[in-house]
């Protein structure tokens, strides 16, 4: 069961996810990164099944490149590629339903909104701006803390500090065991890795 | 759990002197757990108002739906969409997909083009029900009847209609876990529309 979490503070957005890629008894790889990139300034945090998280984030991240391709470079907001992101599991839900959830993290310059903004987004399609969250069982430890911890006007440092004190929460006090997690930050600088647990390499 | 009760919400319904009042929670969950608390179910069109409660993804996937009707309506039509009109076309939607339905149960309220008041109710496959008094819809539907049924007279004005619809919903909400967590109440007369947050209880 993956986890998967995000904190948006005044500059960005945090996202981290475990990297386990496991199936029943089975860990088939534990450098496994499940943050995509989408644009220069959105990634994508996806939890679910290898097949359709691969899958979904992949067939996202090239179509809004070839929004971009198309539209002689122009960049999606982030609620629009939220919700793009949306109706692509929308649409999909009748016919042959991606089985993920995700979280999309972005920044918009200043012109646009001039902060991070976090979209919640569960395997049924329904979108949510969010200030913080969680998917998975992940959730139930986390959401607490977050809730206490989080505030408006974060920097960079405080929000790491709270996505770090729920990993280790989950190290305490969650069953399964998720040594490696990856942490990225989406800010005006674009979309970059924190820090790793085990370096996803080629993947 | 029924799949109409996956999110939760609550909306009510009611006509005044003149005007109409539409009410919703802002809660939007996972079953037992609350993501977020600015959920909004009451969407505008002109002068009518359609709330849909029931599961969160297909309320966005209408709430899209409706805009584009809507606007192909107003394009080739040169005139608004009248509550009624409005009313019709969700009904046809909803039957549209009789045997695969959309997981909603929406209410429409409004003026018409004699600036009369107009409420409608229906069940997912679009069956309409059409009154004068109130509607109501979503996992509180017990409670908020019997509210309604007591606080409601005829001909309230819009200050007494807002105060009924209030406290008819919070009443409601406070004793359904799936739904509160914040209010929305807009009030719609000739004039315009009235929109306020209620402080509710947020648990």
């Amino acid at each position: 069961m993956d986890t998967v979490i995000g904190v948006q503070y005044e500059g960005g957005v945090i996202l981290a996810a475990d990297q386990s890629n496991a199936r029943s008894i089975l860990t088939y790889q534990s450098n496994l990164d499940k943050i995509t990139k989408l644009s220069p300034s959105s990634a994508l945090a996806v939890s679910g099944p290898n097949s359709d998280l691969v899958n979904f984030s992949e067939y996202i991240s090239k179509n809004i490149s070839l929004y971009q391709l198309s539209n002689d470079g122009l960049q999606l907001s982030t609620h629009a590629q939220a919700n793009y992101c949306r109706g692509e599991l929308a649409t999909a839900l009748r016919k042959g339903p991606y089985q993920v959830n995700c979280l999309l993290g972005g920044y918009d310059a200043p012109s646009g909104k001039g902060k991070g903004s976090l979209y919640w987004m569960d395997n049924y399609a329904a979108l949510s701006k969010v200030n913080y969250g969680c998917q998975g069982y992940a959730s139930n430890f986390c959401l607490s803390i977050m809730d206490r911890d989080w505030t408006e006007g974060l920097d960079q440092d405080q929000a790491v500090a709270i996505v770090d004190k729920c990993i280790r929460e989950l190290e305490v006090r969650f069953v399964m065991s998720q040594p490696n997690f990856i942490v990225k930050v989406v800010d005006k600088d674009g979309v970059r890795t924190l820090k790793f647990g085990a370096d996803p390499a080629d993947n | 759990m029924s799949i109409l009760e996956y999110n939760g919400a609550a909306i009510i319904a009611m006509t005044g002197k003149n005007c109409v009042g539409i009410a919703c929670d802002t809660r939007l969950g996972a079953q037992a757990q609350t993501v977020s608390c600015d959920f909004r179910k009451v969407f505008q069109f002109n002068k009518s108002f359609v709330g849909l409660a029931g599961l969160a993804t297909d309320v966005q996937t209408m709430n899209n739906l409706l805009t584009f009707r809507k606007n192909l309506y107003e394009l080739r039509e040169e005139r608004e969409m009248t509550p009624r009109v409005l009313s019709n076309l969700l009904s046809n939607l909803l039957y549209e997909k009789r045997f695969g339905p959309y997981f909603i149960e929406p209410v429409v309220a409004g003026l018409d083009e004699n600036n009369e008041p107009f409420l409608s109710g229906m069940d997912l496959i679009g069956a309409p029900v059409y009154t004068d008094d109130f509607v109501v819809s979503g996992t509180a539907t017990g409670n908020m009847y019997g509210m309604c049924e007591t606080l409601y007279k005829k001909d309230m004005e819009v200050e007494e209609l807002f105060e009924t619809l209030s406290q008819a919903l919070l009443a409601s909400v406070d004793r359904d876990a799936l739904s509160g967590w914040g209010a929305t109440v807009h009030i719609v007369t000739k004039d315009g529309v009235i929109s306020r947050e209620l402080k509710a209880r947020m648990d």
